[in-house]
């Protein structure tokens, strides 16, 4: 340890730059070039599209039940083994369809996020 | 029922669940060194760990009780509150969960304020926090003094009491480390609660060979009873349960612990499987009870029949066993609940209020949350014994109202519209703020609720959440210039994948 007074000049110590190379197409987003305002532009539409799709299919199976029995009251006397429909489709079937729902979801997202990475990270020539 | 030899099984119960929690809350605690382990776990949660933790937070007396009594009171119609409260995470899921993780928001007005950089718009979403918090945290405590007065004999103003004290000596001396074993503890201490007495009174259903009481009393109807009514009711609840989740202050708070956008996403499937799995359970209380106990409906004590459905079905030392097992459940479903929901009001005030420099003075960070903890826990606690009880369940549903319209329009415009402004978020969540406040105010203040008016009041989510969200897209349109400079750069960062080299503001 030296002394404090005859302490040296501190000397900035940095690593070598962290962008691979400046001409990657993650540049354009970083300037927020129209190009890079592009692929994020198709980074959105593919995650949003994915989310409505999912949720469209929520709306046409789950989302449709209460104006079925609404249009169709007739459905309240059907049973299946043993237990009324309702029962059936809101107590048991429903969950294992968010499930399935999720999952998929799930799997398309990252893909999705793949792919863009993939696209970006290409050097243009 | 009179204390005595009955009340064994409940205070054994109450007792081990308040002492397991506080261990595994001190056990916990050697593993929080740093500041960021006390307050986010330093973000290395596993997904399974944290999916356990999210559902043992998650379930709360609405869902360990209310359930079952609302199922037996009036029917298949309200099973949409399990299926709507899971299919809210799916929704969740796919709209918010990564982009949420990724702009490293703790609570909801760090997310407004870091999105739109307006401090005004931080202090309107801090006020919702505290008012969904403290509706919320409502019922808890309502419960809690229904189960001990259940199970115990013991007046009601003991469950509350017993609750809050418990959460404020977690809350104020654990961190989201401790915390994080204690709620995974008790999604499986409630799983296991519901489960084992639920297989055992199933097996004695099946040597009774009663026959389910189905009937044509519109039991077996997924719909309120009222015609075009019944059928606004049912959208209005679906509406707020599948849109509330997001917008739920201590459910934000859960996702800041996961690494990264993509464990956010799998944690939330982990989460999707385990409440699919416990949700099973409770219509199965309701429909044995419709069968065993349909006297509690008709005496307007529903919420207890998961508590004495056990001691109904079955004599001597098995039901009483059973009696303490789910009692445990429901008391460690209200201090989950109660502390989750208690240290994000907390939260709240303290960076908002207690941490503000009155008259002069300021309170240290953790003098700060203390106080706010102890503000946060007290005014529902005091709230729960002075107001008439409103159905667990019912009270719940209120909050989730108010969530669907005021933070989930803000979530989804903040996370997928680069063009919202600052005076179009404020406007839209004032909008639906005080839509669901007067219609609770309103449903408050019915005692027999008829016609179009209270049906639009009671269940107000179908309208309040499309003005909510049309208020914001108007007034954004209508103040452009106000769009924020950063916009652009944080929608980057709250969409790309991490393992991108990019610059995120």
């Amino acid at each position: 340890m030296s002394e404090p007074g005859a302490a040296p000049e501190r000397v900035r110590v940095t690593g070598p730059p962290r962008r691979r190379t400046p001409a990657a197409r993650t540049a354009d987003i970083d300037d927020e070039t129209r190009l890079g305002g592009m692929y994020m532009g198709s980074l959105l539409r593919e995650q949003l599209r994915l989310a409505v799709g999912v949720l469209s299919v929520l709306a046409l199976t789950l989302g449709l039940l209460p104006l079925a029995f609404h249009l169709f009251p007739r459905l309240a006397d059907v049973e299946v083994l043993g237990a009324p429909l309702a029962w059936v489709l809101l107590g048991v079937v429903a969950y294992p369809t968010l499930l399935l729902l999720g999952w998929v979801y799930v799997r398309r997202a990252e893909r999705n996020e793949r792919d863009f990475a993939e696209l970006v990270s290409e050097v243009e020539r | 029922m009179s204390p005595g030899l009955d009340a064994a099984p409940g205070i054994v119960a109450v007792a081990v669940v308040t002492i397991a929690t506080l261990v595994i809350g001190t056990w916990g605690l050697r593993f929080s060194r740093t500041t960021s382990d006390f307050f986010v776990a330093s973000r290395t949660v596993r997904p399974r760990l944290n999916a356990s933790a999210i559902g043992g937070e998650y379930l709360s007396a609405a869902s360990f009780l209310g359930v079952a009594g609302l199922v037996l009171t009036f029917g298949a119609d309200m099973l949409w509150y399990p299926v709507g409260w899971t299919a809210g995470y799916l929704v969740l899921l796919v709209l918010v969960a990564a982009p949420l993780r990724r702009s490293g928001a703790y609570t909801l007005p760090d997310f407004a304020e870091a999105r739109l950089g307006s401090r005004s718009v931080r202090a309107v979403c801090s006020l919702l926090v505290v008012a969904i918090g403290w509706l919320y945290l409502l019922p808890q405590f309502q419960g809690a003094g229904i189960t001990l007065r259940s199970t115990l004999g013991a007046p009601t103003w003991v469950g509350p009491v017993i609750v809050g004290l418990v959460v404020l000596a977690n809350v104020t001396s654990g961190g989201m480390r401790s915390i994080t074993f204690v709620q995974a503890f008790q999604y499986w201490l409630k799983l296991t609660a519901l489960l084992v007495p639920g297989a055992v009174l199933l097996v004695v259903w099946a040597g009774d060979s009663t026959p389910l009481r189905a009937g044509a009393d519109g039991w077996s109807m997924p719909l309120a009873a009222g015609g075009n009514q019944g059928l606004y009711v049912t959208y209005s609840l679906i509406v707020a349960t599948f849109l509330g989740t997001m917008g739920l202050p201590h459910v934000v708070v859960r996702f800041y612990t996961n690494p990264d956008g993509r464990a956010a996403r799998r944690t939330t499937l982990v989460v999707l499987a385990l409440l699919g799995v416990f949700y099973l359970l409770p219509p199965l209380y309701g429909a044995l009870g419709r069968v065993y106990a349909p006297e509690l409906a008709e005496s307007g004590r529903s919420d207890a029949l998961v508590l004495e459905l056990p001691r109904i079905m079955l004599d001597g030392p098995a039901g009483e066993l059973l009696t303490g097992l789910v009692t445990a459940g429901a008391f460690a479903a209200f201090l989950s609940t109660s502390s989750g929901l208690s240290i994000a009001v907390a939260g709240v005030l303290s960076q908002d209020v207690t941490g503000r420099p009155w008259a002069g003075r300021r309170l240290g960070g953790v003098a700060a949350f203390r106080l706010g903890a102890v503000v946060a826990v007290t005014v529902p606690c005091v709230v729960a014994l002075a107001a008439p009880n409103l159905g667990v369940a019912r009270a719940v549903g209120l909050a989730f109202a108010m969530a669907a319209s005021t933070f989930c329009p803000l979530l989804l415009l903040g996370i997928w519209w680069r063009r919202l402004t600052p005076p179009g978020a404020i406007t839209g969540l004032l909008a639906g703020g005080l839509g669901s406040g007067v219609a609770i105010a309103w449903t408050l203040g019915t005692s027999r609720p008829s016609g179009w008016a209270d049906a639009l009041m009671g269940q107000p989510a179908a309208w309040t959440f499309p003005l909510a969200l049309t208020t914001m897209i108007v007034v954004s349109l209508l103040t452009t210039h106000r769009i924020p400079t950063h916009a652009g750069r944080f929608l980057v960062r709250l969409h790309t994948p991490e393992t991108l080299d990019l610059d995120r503001g």
